[in-house]
């Protein structure tokens, strides 16, 4: 098998380049998806017989969720491989997921509690697990910054807070499961389940839609901060140099 | 030799530890002013502090191990004993298990210990007495793991201090929701075998995979 196209993804003035093509196109394909989702989820879709219009926060707070979560994910996967290989380019991708990820969480939480307000009567409730582990998640964000933030030497703040990013996956199958583990406010798995989602397709496609749409901004987010990343990580090479040089930064 | 390595870092530990008595009481110290602000902040009365009783001693369990952490790797790292244990033949994961264990022996153990006077003056019935005991036994060393991680991660700091508590404590939720559940079911009068188990398993967890964790924190903040 030839696997020289992979490789080739962990050389930065590769990856810098291919990031700066695929960008607008993501980036143009995430504001088309995000559109048509927002249109079937706000216009299209049927009112929810329980929660009329309200239900319709799903089409926000369950992609911003979701990717919260994704993105720690991606930042621990990435920050596992860059510690293990020694990949500079993994520990970037880490370091750009990070305040994405910690900026989904946030609006995961408020958009939840804009929603909890008037459908449970609360913004907030401790007793229910998903909302206190899903803060847990903001802190370990939090965290992982801070701990990059004081370490000096980046080559070291790469590593100690790969560490870090993957001891905290812990609490990424704690939030998953956590509505199954502990009864709660929240609702049980809607989507994937073993007898097939139960919502609605008028409902489902949307919302899908949405989250395909969420997770190409984060992607395309993501590669704009990683051309950043490593145009400072690399400002001593020379392929840096002579793109600056030609005024292209 | 492994064996030996390990026997020999937690007598060392221990022997370093036990001749800093101010050092080693600082943390129990500190958890007994905690327990006893409490009652001052919220108030004395008997039903309010049944009722707190419980949140009171894990919560501060949680801080004033702490507090003891800075001191876990931070003596060795500055007087360069703990490059020497690093390039020593014993495997590093030994050698921080055992750190961990003396770590723990200094200022879990005495928490443990104490804890059931601050349980009875807080009104809980005797009767729980042996469920929260056996519950801190099972929650302080996994406390302590994860302290372990958060000091490794910072012992290359100058100001490591204050951001221990923002790396470790968002970790430490499971285990305070099984001990204070295990600690409520008892006080209830009811069996707490479901969440004691659960803490034994994430003790089991912590301990497998925290060495490994601290470990390699620990070589990289040496560098």
């Amino acid at each position: 098998m030839n696997l020289r196209w992979f490789y080739k993804l962990a050389s930065p003035p590769y990856f810098y380049r291919l990031a700066g093509t695929l960008g607008p196109w993501l980036g143009g394909l995430s504001i088309a998806l995000i559109v048509a989702g927002a249109y079937g989820g706000l216009v299209l879709a049927p009112p929810d017989y329980l929660q009329g219009d309200g239900f319709r926060m799903i089409y926000v707070h369950v992609p911003s969720a979701y990717l919260g979560m994704m993105a720690y994910v991606v930042m621990a996967t990435a920050a596992a491989i860059g510690f293990i290989w020694r990949i500079k380019l993994a520990h970037a991708v880490a370091v750009s997921a990070a305040p994405l990820g910690a900026s989904f969480t946030f609006l995961g939480l408020v958009t939840g509690a804009i929603w909890g307000k008037p459908m449970w009567g609360t913004f907030w409730q401790w007793s229910d697990a998903r909302l206190v582990f899903f803060l847990v998640l903001f802190f370990l964000y939090m965290g992982y910054l801070a701990l990059r933030e004081v370490t000096e030497d980046r080559d070291k703040a790469d590593r100690l807070s790969a560490v870090l990013a993957v001891v905290g996956v812990i609490n990424i199958p704690i939030i998953h499961y956590s509505v199954e583990w502990w009864t709660t406010l929240h609702q049980g798995p809607t989507i994937t389940r073993l007898d097939g989602p139960s919502i609605t397709m008028d409902m489902l496609a949307p919302l899908l839609v949405m989250i395909a749409g969420f997770s190409v901004f984060f992607v395309w987010l993501l590669f704009v901060r990683l051309q950043g990343e490593i145009l400072v990580r690399e400002q001593k090479s020379r392929w840096t140099q002579e793109l600056m040089q030609r005024g292209r930064v | 030799m492994n064996m030996r390595g390990f026997i020999q870092i937690l007598t060392r530990d221990l022997k370093v530890a036990l001749r800093r008595w101010s050092e080693l009481c600082n943390p129990l110290i500190f958890f007994l002013i905690v327990a006893s602000l409490f009652p001052l902040a919220i108030s004395p009365e008997a039903s309010d502090l049944k009722e707190v009783g419980t949140g009171v001693l894990w919560i501060s369990a949680l801080l004033s191990s702490l507090l003891a952490l800075d001191g876990l790797f931070r003596d060795d790292a500055e007087d360069g004993s703990m490059e020497q244990l690093v390039l020593s033949p014993v495997p590093l994961t030994i050698i921080i298990a055992a750190k961990i264990l003396a770590h723990w022996l200094i200022t879990g153990l005495p928490l443990v210990v104490i804890a059931p006077v601050i349980a009875l003056s807080y009104y809980m019935p005797v009767d729980a007495l042996t469920t929260l005991i056996l519950a801190l036994i099972l929650a302080t060393p996994t406390l302590s793991v994860l302290g372990a991680i958060g000091a490794a991660l910072t012992v290359g700091l100058r100001r490591g201090g204050p951001i221990v508590g923002l790396l470790v404590l968002p970790l430490t939720g499971p285990v305070l929701i099984f001990g204070t559940l295990a600690t409520d079911l008892a006080v209830q009068g009811e069996s707490a075998a479901g969440p004691l188990y659960l803490l034994g398993a994430l003790l089991a967890l912590a301990v497998v995979l925290g060495p490994l964790a601290t470990s390699a924190a620990v070589r990289v903040s040496l560098e």
